[in-house]
């Protein structure tokens, strides 16, 4: 079968590849329908995440069809459709019985690796480096699925890929961050980041009863969409000290809630966004945390800073002060994506929300080394990037 | 056991003092970190401007790093690129591992999936199996590092229904090693600590090169992952694996070209290829 696979930094490559096997009695293998380029995948593509190997199969939001399940598996059955999450759990431990899915203890066989790094490792990831466990990824014509039982969920035949698709990482992820604001009546919500994860953020701020969303980003094609489809306001840092236009536009009192959608690799043209690079390249900081340090400056008190942007390690010049003075909270970590799947699949059902409107590319799964390519560099007013096996 | 026995256990308050500062940078590197350091620093200061600071900050920093040959990053991600361990790690001759999990599952469960000695293989690696002889008597076999099959004969001597088991080994083995398991019912319904403890001495040192060549040179991270295991087995019913799964690594991947690909390679330069491509998408 035809597989993306990961290279090297900045080097995709599309390999023939054996079709997967069931090796545990809860695994299925589906026949993927449609795959996504995520943003954290970009992550991997510029080398910022450890332990990935030549020829690992990436991609970890994807749907499709099962065509073969292990004897543990009864909840399933073969021809149905599903949406499975990024996040491999087992379903029965002490986190996922908290429904905390992400921080998993049973899904990562590379357990060890992560703990060295984070003391703990969280769940098994599909397509995200070894660290997290090592398992193939979905950008594939066929994935192998573990704990099939628990992940997958079951979607009608007469919906459109394209609308349901995102349930496996990007509209739980947007959303969970907006859920992690603890919005109120009247708030104000500030997203850095206009990305897939950012545009849902602000499409969930407005579902969970937010008054008012400002996005913050750079690109025009992504203040534009967050503008058009998310009905935010939005502040381009390229021209505006979001800073003080945020405390003026608040009047004085700063928003309510901060998400950074961003992550690691944070640009900007600011003095700690240049000290970052420089200690970046020489290895002696893995993160850069711009938008993160502005999020928390701006927040206000007693306010919420929410992360759904991916770090991976170390931050420089984190202003925990700042987070301290304020009384702030601080939420963040990877999707328990299953939570979300099935009240999200409704919104969707009742036309709350049609998920594809991100969608900017669709490719065929064989020009994903293209595909990565105009993603990574914005190419093409680049938002989201579908491929069809 | 003797006072050796803290020397493969956990790390001393000293020892890790003594890792905050301790040298984790290779030779070379230190050296091209000093250079750099020093070359980033003299630039900065000649600049006399903010950014002129930030980069000599940066350089003394790397310079620092050099000259100490300590770099905090590599010490929290437990990084080392100077190499060669401490002599104190091969003098070691008793082993005394302690290491406790919590499993979601009845201490009484648990119990008896360990008592079933035949299923320890299951989760401990480096078994090859153990056979019950009688209801205390057992035979167990396990595997080398090099390929070669280690056995000797085991009894539990003492044993609390639902609560302790504890063996050891026969007279008459190379090494003698006994262990030892406990189960507690963990606080809030949260399930059962299993509590391992696990000793291996022998006369003349030859426990050291048992461990190494029965379970590879660190027997505390073995005990780590056959607990895991059991962990799994008992809470998730399987044992996570991505052992089998298909990737570009195997024999049988090649290099997809699509026939497209083949002839565009041949017949455009590379700065069309994008945009021949990107209309080519369906919209």
């Amino acid at each position: 079968m035809r597989a993306v696979c990961w290279y090297g930094k900045y080097d995709v490559r599309l390999f023939d590849v054996p079709e997967p096997k069931i090796l545990n009695p809860r695994d299925a293998i589906v026949k993927v329908s449609s795959t996504a380029i995520c943003g954290s995948d970009l992550h991997l593509y510029d080398g910022y995440i450890p332990t990935m190997e030549k020829g690992d199969i990436l991609g970890h939001e994807f749907m499709g069809e099962v065509v073969e399940l292990g004897s543990g598996v009864t909840s399933l059955k073969v021809g149905d459709r599903v949406v499975v999450p990024f996040a491999i759990a087992c379903g029965r431990c002490f986190f996922c019985k908290r429904h905390l899915w992400s921080a998993c203890d049973n899904s990562n066989p590379n357990a060890r690796l992560a703990e060295t790094l984070y003391g703990y490792s969280g769940s098994g990831l599909f397509g995200y480096s070894h660290m997290m466990g090592g398992y193939a990824g979905g950008q594939a014509e066929f994935v192998r699925v573990p704990f099939a039982d628990i992940g997958p969920i079951k979607v009608p035949q007469d919906i459109e890929d394209e609308r349901v698709l995102f349930l496996s990482d990007i509209f739980p992820t947007g959303y969970m961050a907006a859920e992690n604001c603890d919005i109120q009546a009247g708030d104000t919500v500030a997203v850095w980041g206009c990305g897939p994860v950012g545009q849902f953020a602000i499409k969930s701020a407005y579902l969970l009863g937010a008054e008012r969303v400002i996005a913050i980003d750079d690109a025009p094609e992504r203040l534009r969409m967050a503008a058009k489809e998310g009905g935010a306001e939005t502040l381009n840092f390229a021209d505006t000290d979001i800073f003080e236009k945020l405390k003026e536009m608040t009047g004085g009192i700063g928003p309510d809630a901060c998400i950074d959608a961003v992550g690691l690799e944070a640009h900007g043209a600011s003095l700690d966004a240049l000290y970052d690079r420089a200690k970046t390249a020489l290895y002696l900081a893995t993160d850069r945390a711009h938008a993160l340090r502005q999020a928390i400056h701006a927040c206000r008190k007693g306010g919420t800073v929410s992360v759904p942007g991916v770090y991976g390690g170390f931050l420089d010049k984190f202003p925990f002060g700042a987070a301290f003075a304020k009384g702030l909270t601080l939420k963040m970590g990877q999707t328990h994506v299953h939570n979300y799947t099935r009240p999200l699949l409704e919104r969707i059902q009742k036309n709350e929300i049609d998920p594809s409107f991100v969608i900017t590319h669709r490719l065929s799964l064989n020009d994903a080394p293209f595909g990565y390519e105009t993603f990574k560099n914005k190419e093409d007013d680049c938002i989201k990037i579908v491929m069809k096996p | 056991m003797s006072s050796s026995l803290g020397e493969l256990s956990a790390p001393s308050p000293s020892s890790l003092k003594k890792e905050a500062n301790q040298v984790n940078i290779g030779k070379i590197e230190r050296i091209g970190s000093a250079v750099a350091g020093g070359t980033l620093a003299a630039l900065g200061l000649s600049r006399r401007s903010t950014g002129g600071l930030m980069l000599s900050l940066l350089g003394a920093s790397l310079l620092y790093r050099g000259v100490s040959g300590h770099c905090e990053c590599y010490r929290a991600l437990g990084i080392n690129t100077k190499g060669s361990r401490t002599k104190d790690d091969e003098k070691a001759r008793d082993v005394h591992i302690e290491k406790s999990i919590m499993i979601d599952r009845a201490p009484e469960e648990l119990y008896r999936f360990w008592r079933q000695l035949e299923n320890l293989p299951r989760f401990m690696k480096h078994l090859e199996s153990v056979t019950t002889l009688s209801d205390e008597r057992s035979h167990w076999v396990a595997n080398t590092v090099a390929g070669k099959k280690v056995e000797w004969d085991a009894e539990i001597y003492n044993e609390k229904e639902n609560e302790l088991i504890a063996w050891r080994s026969l007279p008459g083995s190379d090494v003698t090693n006994a262990g030892s398991v406990r189960f507690k019912a963990a606080p809030g319904h949260r399930g059962t600590i299993v509590q391992v403890t696990l000793n291996y001495n022998a006369p003349g040192g030859k426990v050291g090169a048992f461990l190494a060549k029965v379970v590879g040179q660190e027997p505390r991270q073995l005990i780590d992952e056959d607990l895991r295991r059991l962990k799994q087995i008992m809470e998730a019913g399987e044992v996570a694996t991505v052992h089998g799964q298909t990737s570009a690594r195997g024999e049988e991947a090649r290099p997809f070209v699509t026939r497209k690909e083949h002839k565009k390679a041949s017949m455009t330069p590379a700065s069309e290829l994008g945009s021949e491509r990107a209309s080519s998408q369906v919209a």
